[in-house]
């Protein structure tokens, strides 16, 4: 099959023209040995089934940054028939050198001039019939968002396939050395590209004056987090809610009834096992979706580049930029959909860094959690500044997090960011984006989150015979031996039994307590409240609070990081870290005779 | 006389001429492909609050540079551009 490969520097557009290219077919491929997602899909171009995949945006082919790594290792290592460059015309002047740097790799090229619409209104000209002669190849002005141009880009391309039969890889050892491109850089700008010196004051100055502004940028950033944040989980809560209640419905209505010829034991594992672990991997997919939406308005009008900008004073204290503070904002809401935006930092080290903290972000499903227990345990007085003080422990896991392991995760990745102009997001932007991720999601994470929830169920409902969920299942008698751990903490076996469905979901902890302790929803806080004192039930919100995220998390994490072993290290720090807080807030609560 | 200084004492507003950049090979070449290049002509926008990053235009791209990077590039203030 015919291999083309897209590239460009970032911010060029290169995933819009992607996208546009390919549909909404594309997928996560899998290249030996390449650590990031490299999207492709496999289209009809020119009578011939052509692989087109999208590289990562990067500034030059000399670079060591992670994505210029890549870019270079795929090139060397996969045979392509053709490289489709994408590049922004109004910054030429500095975007040709990649170009440059590209041809010497004797590949067969195609040049798009992407964003031409605003290339003209910003009074760029270029002699593209002039350009294209002196780069020896194909040279197209188009606008991949709005379309214009786009067939003849296309057309173009297929003309460059059929001519190009063969595939080879690069040779990067031919790769020519920046200070002799410089003078054919020149002359082509000079011959070729009229770009205005001086720039009109225009839209994006103005908004800046105030997005950026020095007392107001921040108070307007933490507002627009807000609105964010609400419009993100007002509509995506809801919907997750509505589907979980579907599901549920669907599983009282007809498929007990189904089942019900079935032996016992199994109609559980289908109910409680596979069918709940698939309704958990569902559930998740409206917040997914409607996050990404979101996180593409944000990205692509260019605010994120201004958060990273207001932020970075505080994050780079951090190891950290400020597009990773959105997310871990982000996180306070799910923090699956978090840990798949850190995606937007291209350094391997500080997505890890970033991906190891927002974990700790108080999510809706352990707010549920600490809702019923404060609500049972406090006075309607104490109650919210109980919630409070978690929200604050929160921040402090992560932050205590982030310093404690920012050496280890450093990030040599220079901290330069390019600030685009503000651009209106299309429809079709966000709508992709929210596919795409969802896609990935359910292909990345759905069997392991099944895996785990049947595992659990597993250990929740054997040995058979034995009230499930008690003492004498396997669950049961794992929480007997790590008596001696969750002990000093004031957390007993019963409750330990929780925690390990708390594993899977945190919003089936309650429910799971009242299986445990053989009552009615409505019953339960009465039993708790009559077993446990308020420092007791404090020690289980912090442990609740930290020691694992939820098992898709763990599954986003595994899949963003493409490693068990990060994965692993990531929940025995936080199991660690738990334990530890737990530790010292009850037996120091104790020793002061509370 | 030329004076020499970095882009990291440039005041918000104020226009330079970048002389040469002392970083590493790897920081220059990602300054370079941002534009900062020797001889170009660059314009400090603004500061963020409590020492964070500057922003910079040259050409038509905007970037965000942090101060100690900002210190390894040598400028010369525009010529009329009295400080």
């Amino acid at each position: 099959m015919k291999k083309i490969a897209i590239l460009g520097m970032p911010n060029t557009g290169k995933s819009t023209f992607f996208n546009r290219l390919t549909g909404s077919i594309a997928k996560v491929g899998n290249w030996p040995g390449i650590t990031v997602d490299l999207l492709s899909a496999k289209i009809l171009l020119g009578g011939d089934m052509v692989e087109v995949v999208d590289l990562p945006g990067i500034y030059n082919l000399h670079g060591f940054s992670d994505d210029e790594q890549v870019v270079r290792q795929f090139l060397e290592e996969q045979p392509v028939n053709a490289l489709v460059v994408i590049a922004n015309p109004t910054q030429l002047d500095r975007q040709l050198a990649l170009v440059l740097q590209l041809r010497s790799l004797g590949l067969p090229m195609i040049l798009l001039l992407n964003m031409s619409d605003e290339a003209r209104r910003l009074g760029v000209h270029i002699d593209v019939p002039g350009l294209a002669r002196a780069l020896r190849m194909p040279v197209v002005e188009l606008s991949a968002k709005y379309g214009q141009g786009f067939p003849q880009a296309r057309q173009q391309m297929e003309q460059l396939l059929r001519q190009q039969g063969t595939h080879r890889a690069a040779q990067t050892g031919l790769l020519q050395e920046d200070d002799a491109l410089g003078r054919e850089l020149n002359m082509l700008l000079r011959q070729h590209v009229t770009i205005p010196v001086q720039l009109k004051a225009g839209w994006s100055e103005r908004i800046d004056k105030l997005l950026l502004h020095p007392w107001l940028g921040l108070p307007l950033f933490f507002l627009a987090m807000l609105l964010l944040f609400e419009a993100v989980y007002g509509v995506g809560t809801p919907l997750q809610d509505a589907l979980g209640w579907t599901l549920d419905t669907v599983k009282t209505a007809w498929l007990i009834p189904a089942l019900a010829g079935f032996p016992p034991l199994l109609q559980d594992f289908l109910l409680s096992g596979i069918y709940d672990g698939v309704g958990t991997v569902l559930t998740f997919l409206p917040i997914i979706l409607v996050f990404f939406v979101g996180m593409s308005v944000v990205e692509d009008s260019g605010y994120l580049a201004r958060a990273a900008f207001l932020m970075d004073a505080l994050m780079s204290r951090l190891g950290l930029d400020g597009r990773a503070f959105v997310m871990q904002l982000m996180g306070f809401g799910c923090n699956v959909p978090a840990i798949m935006g850190t995606r937007i930092l291209r350094s391997r080290s500080a997505r890890l860094l970033s991906m190891l903290i927002i974990p700790f972000s108080l999510c809706s499903a352990r707010l549920q959690v600490f809702l019923f227990f404060t609500s049972i345990l406090f006075s309607p007085r104490t109650a919210p500044l109980v919630l409070f003080s978690l929200y604050v422990m929160s921040l402090l896991a992560a932050l205590l997090t982030a310093l404690v392991w920012k050496r280890r995760f450093s990030n040599y990745e220079p901290m330069l960011l390019e600030m685009p102009p503000y651009r209106l997001p299309t429809l079709r932007q966000m709508l992709s984006q929210g596919w795409q991720q969802s896609r990935h999601f359910l292909a990345g994470a759905s069997g392991f989150i099944v895996l785990g929830v049947v595992a659990v169920w597993a250990l929740t409902h054997f040995p058979t015979g034995v009230t499930p969920a008690g003492p004498d299942t396997l669950a049961g008698i794992l929480a007997s031996w790590l008596e001696p751990v969750f002990q000093p903490l004031g957390i007993d076996k019963l409750l330990s039994i929780a925690l390990l469905f708390g594993f899977v979901a945190k919003e089936i902890v309650i429910g799971a307590l009242a299986v445990i302790f053989g009552s009615s929803n409505e019953a339960l806080g009465g039993i708790i409240s009559a077993r446990m004192d308020w420092v007791q039930a404090y020690s289980f919100m912090l442990f609740t609070l930290i020691y694992t995220p939820c098992l898709a998390t763990v599954a986003a994490l595994q899949r963003e990081s493409r490693s068990w072993g990060f994965t692993s290290f990531s929940l025995l720090w936080s199991l660690g870290l738990a334990w530890i807080t737990s530790f010292f807030f009850y037996q120091g609560a104790r020793a002061l005779g509370l | 006389m030329l004076q020499h200084i970095t882009l990291e004492q440039i005041i918000p507003g104020q226009c330079a001429v970048i002389q040469g950049i002392s970083a590493g090979r790897e920081l220059s070449r990602r300054m370079i492909a941002m534009g900062l290049r020797p001889g170009s002509q660059l314009l400090v926008l603004r500061r963020a609050a409590l020492l964070g990053p500057l922003q910079v235009r040259i050409g038509h791209t905007e970037i965000m540079i942090r101060r100690g990077e900002a210190a390894k590039i040598w400028v010369q203030p525009c010529p009329g551009d009295a400080a």
